[in-house]
Order: structure tokens, then C-alpha cells, then sequence
């Protein structure tokens, strides 16, 4: 029993220590107050401030659009890139493998300072084309898809690709209907983590992008060191949006995980 | 006759092309920016300076510091976390794993904006605390990649070796500490190196938190912001080399990454 209690302690303690914060500013985010602490009147202006001034919008837009073209590309990039490595004989398989194990265990400061050192100061393009930043982010999320892809043609039965190409597909349909839609759920998580990837990067984007444009992560490390109150508590609402999405989704996913492992065929 | 053959082989070639030009390339031209100065001629003027300037020295072994507390920090409170999670009957466990995965994707900056508004009403002025409030910034930031790793390595454990230990005739605690510490050592590993290597680097929690910036990683922005590339090169590069010494060193212990979250 006194066990029990204990290990129901420390879990919530640590739980407290991780979502507090969060929870904290999520209700002040529905205050007029500009400190935590004060005890304010109930306001939805933080919701009105982060949804109606152009700043603010267009750098929400610009980060989810960035986020989904280059986990896009990406995706598409990772992916071919394990199918080729996959059937690749050895020494080109583990030189793509080994390369591709670089930008993950880099340090996103030197992944993006190296991209900006190449692209901007030795080849001369311009921030302001978004290149840098498109590629930076490419680089630093592909890795990952070709890693969650990898495994699963690893797993995949490869008895059923040559008994298409026996029926008379030609290697090209074989790979479209047989070989994709068997690795399909490692280039779905490939794309999330993708995503996700981009939407948490500061660093590569600090050294990549044009002055003009921000993205969540760096516009918010640029406003904390503000003064500005109102942009300032403007941000707890999107950090109350946020924390309602990302819950939104996982719970979604968990679900639906839980209903394919319960109906027998597991991820 | 067909000029061309669809091979599989080739669908390779894209990426291996890109992984050429976008990391096999700018390591490539770091490493010439090191090595030279402005007028282009080699020197080892950026390394030496490096080694002997007490400022830089002293940044070097700071956020050495701050990465083995704040990797150890981590590991005190995850391990039990973790061991909790993965042996405890919990009615919700898979809730409960979900609550440990939600913060890894939440962007990063506005986290540590939650932690620095209630830090603030605790403390006042956080520059009063800087080392205690880097530690408890990066570890609010890299908790759940330490616990997550460690959960696996747990829950993969072969429930029977435990019971076999007991039935040997194993104390709770000596089971504990001759079987579970041991198998899940690769899950430390692998948590151990997803904290240690961006307590290092990762700047903008110290920098959001009270503006300061001595840390390894804020050493290539102050040089990027001084548009001095040679002398930020060998910074990248120096942080690379530690970056290799550690991923040699703990490559093959460790349990799949998990960064981002892939676990789910």
C-alpha cells in the first residue's frame, strides 16, 4: 500500500514539473494579466491579439507551411533514399547509411551553421530565396524518415515483390503496388517526426532564413527578450493552442493505434 | 532494346546526391574555414586561439559543466520515473506514456517561456541563479528524452529473469540491482546522449531564460553575428569533434533513437 503511494507520488511529481508550467500559463492566457502571480479578470484578448495581428499570423502560417513542404520533401527524399539503399549493394548502402547518420547526431547549431557557411558565404544565395532555409530543413529532417522507413523493409516479405514480377508486373508497378503500401506506416511516422522536426527546430533556421521571416521558434525566442506585453501574453495563447493540438493528435493517434493492435494487425 | 532499366538500386541516387551536397559538403567547406583565415591562407591561428584564449577555454569547460549536472539531474529523476512507469500495474498506462511523449512535441520555446514566467514569480531575477536555472531549464527541456529511452529498455526486460532471480533466492533490491540496472543500460545510454550532447550546445534556454549566453553553442552565434565564419567554423568543428568522441563512444549500447518522439 505505502509502496503504491509512493510510486504514485514520484510519478506525479514529475508530471507536475513537466505540464505545471504549461497548465499555469494556459490559464493566465485567459486573463488580462501580464504577470503570473496577479489576480486578474477573465479576457479572451490574447486570443483576439494572436489571431488578428498580421505579425503574429503570418508567422504561425509561414512555420506550419515550412513544416509540411519540407517534411514533404523530405519524406519523398528519405524514403527513395532507403528503397535505393535497401537493394544497393553493401558499400553504397553503408555509405548512404553512414551520411545519413551525420545531422542526427550533430548538433542542430553546426548542421545549420555549416548549410548557412556553404549555401550563403561560399555559393552566395541569397536568404531571401528561402533555399537556405528549405534545405536546412530538408537536411535536418530526412535522416529521420529514412530511419523509421529502413525497418520496415527490413520486416517487409520480399517472397511477394518477385511473385509480382512473375505475374508480370514490371518493376516499376511491383515498387508502386506491392513494395510502398507494405513500408507505408514507416513513411507515415517518417512525415509526423518530419513535422515535428521542423516545427521545434530554432537553430537551423536562426543560420538559414531571411531577416524578414520568422518562424515560431524564433520569433518567440526574439520576443521573450522583448518588452512587448501584449505580444508577449499573446504567446501564452498560442502556447495554450499548441499544447491543445499536440494533445488533440497524440490522443488520436494513441487511439486509433490501440483499435489496429486490437483488431490483430499491430504496427 | 530498353536504354534504360528500372532498377531499384537507383531510386538511391537522389538522396545520396543530396546527402553529398547538403552534409557531406558544408562539413567539408567547415573544415576549410577552420583551417584558413580571411585572406584564404591556411593557419592554425583559429585553433591555437581557441586553446589559449581563457574566454573560450572557459565557455568550453562551463557548459561542460552544466551538460554532465544537468545529464545526471535527468537521470535521477527519470530512472525512477521510468522504472515506475514500465513495473507498475497502471490502469492507463498508455495515457500515462502519452503524458511523457506530449512535451517532446510542443515546440521547445514556448515551454521554456511557460518556465521562465513561473521561475520569475518564484525567484525574481533569474540572473541571480544562472547555473541552478540553466540546470532546471534544460532539464524541464530534455526530461522526457531521458525518461522515454529508459521506459524501453525496462518494459523489454524478460519478465522471467526477474522471477528466475527470485526464485534464486534474490533479495528485491539485489534483483533490482543485478538485473534490471544491468538490461537497461542501453536505454541510459541512449537517454544519456539525447541530453548530454544539446545541454552542450543548445543556447537559447540559457539565452531565454536570463540573456546570457555562455555556452558552447552561443559561441558560433556571437562569431555568425559577427559575420567572422573562420573563427566560428573551428567553434562547429570543435563541437563536432566532441560530438564523434561521444557518439564513438557509446555507439552500439545504445537502444534506437528516439528523439522527436518515435516511440509512438
Amino acid at each position: 500500500m505505502i509502496r503504491k503511494i509512493w510510486k504514485s507520488t514520484v510519478m506525479t511529481a514529475i508530471l507536475l514539473f513537466l505540464y505545471l508550467p504549461i497548465l499555469v500559463l494556459a490559464v493566465y492566457s485567459f486573463t488580462d494579466a501580464s504577470n503570473i502571480g496577479a489576480i486578474r479578470g477573465f479576457s479572451l484578448q490574447n486570443y483576439v491579439t494572436l489571431f488578428t495581428t498580421p505579425e503574429l499570423v503570418r508567422m504561425i502560417l509561414g512555420t506550419i507551411v515550412l513544416a509540411l513542404s519540407s517534411a514533404a520533401i523530405a519524406t519523398v527524399l528519405g524514403t527513395l533514399g532507403a528503397i535505393g539503399s535497401f537493394y544497393s549493394k553493401k558499400g553504397m548502402a553503408s555509405a548512404i547509411t553512414t551520411m545519413n547518420q551525420i545531422p542526427v547526431v550533430n548538433a542542430d547549431v553546426v548542421t545549420g551553421f555549416s548549410i548557412c557557411i556553404l549555401l550563403v558565404v561560399v555559393l552566395g544565395v541569397s536568404k531571401d530565396t528561402f533555399i537556405p532555409l528549405a534545405a536546412g530543413h530538408v537536411t535536418l529532417c530526412a535522416p529521420f524518415v529514412f530511419l523509421s522507413v529502413i525497418p520496415k523493409l527490413k520486416q517487409m516479405d520480399s517472397s511477394i515483390y518477385e511473385a509480382a514480377l512473375d505475374l508480370g508486373a514490371s518493376p516499376f508497378t511491383a515498387l508502386v503496388k506491392v513494395v510502398i503500401p507494405q513500408i507505408m506506416p514507416g513513411i507515415v511516422s517518417g512525415f509526423a517526426l518530419a513535422v515535428t522536426l521542423s516545427l521545434d527546430d530554432y537553430f537551423v533556421a536562426t543560420y538559414t532564413k531571411p531577416a524578414t521571416f520568422d518562424t515560431i521558434s524564433t520569433y518567440v525566442v526574439n520576443a521573450t527578450k522583448g518588452a512587448q506585453t501584449t505580444i508577449k501574453t499573446a504567446l501564452w495563447a498560442l502556447s495554450t493552442v499548441l499544447f491543445l493540438a499536440v494533445a488533440l493528435t497524440v490522443a488520436v493517434m494513441n487511439v486509433r493505434a490501440e483499435k489496429r493492435s486490437r483488431e490483430g494487425n499491430g504496427v | 532494346m530498353n536504354s534504360f532499366k528500372f532498377s531499384r538500386k537507383v531510386l538511391g541516387i537522389p538522396y545520396a546526391v543530396f546527402l553529398l551536397v547538403f552534409v557531406a559538403a558544408p562539413l567539408a567547406v567547415l573544415l576549410y574555414f577552420a583551417f584558413t583565415n580571411g585572406q584564404g591562407q591556411f593557419t592554425a591561428e583559429n585553433l591555437t586561439g581557441f586553446f589559449t584564449d581563457p574566454n573560450t577555454l572557459g565557455t568550453l569547460f562551463y557548459s561542460f559543466g552544466i551538460a554532465v549536472v544537468t545529464t545526471a539531474v535527468c537521470l535521477l529523476l527519470a530512472y525512477p520515473a521510468a522504472y515506475i512507469l514500465a513495473s507498475g500495474r497502471w490502469k492507463a498506462k498508455s495515457v500515462l506514456i502519452m503524458l511523457f511523449i506530449i512535451p517532446m512535441w510542443i515546440n521547445f520555446s514556448l515551454r521554456i517561456t511557460a518556465l521562465k514566467e513561473i521561475l520569475t514569480w518564484l525567484e525574481g531575477n533569474l540572473a541571480y541563479h544562472p547555473f541552478l536555472n540553466t540546470v532546471i531549464g534544460m532539464t524541464y527541456d530534455f526530461l522526457p528524452f531521458m525518461i522515454l529511452p529508459i521506459y524501453t529498455a525496462i518494459s523489454r526486460l524478460d519478465g522471467a529473469l526477474l522471477e528466475a532471480a527470485r526464485d534464486l533466492g534474490a533479495g528485491e533490491a539485489q534483483a533490482f540491482l543485478k538485473v534490471t540496472l544491468p538490461l537497461s543500460v542501453p536505454g541510459i545510454i541512449s537517454g544519456v546522449s539525447m541530453v548530454f550532447l544539446p545541454a552542450m550546445t543548445n543556447y537559447v534556454v540559457l539565452d531565454m531564460l536570463y540573456n546570457s549566453t555562455y555556452i558552447m553553442g552561443s559561441l558560433i552565434g556571437s562569431y555568425f553575428a559577427a559575420y567572422n565564419w573562420h573563427g566560428g567554423s573551428m567553434i562547429a568543428l570543435i563541437l563536432l569533434a566532441i560530438i564523434c568522441l561521444f557518439t564513438l563512444f557509446t555507439s552500439g549500447m545504445e537502444e534506437e533513437n528516439v528523439r522527436g518522439g518515435t516511440l509512438l
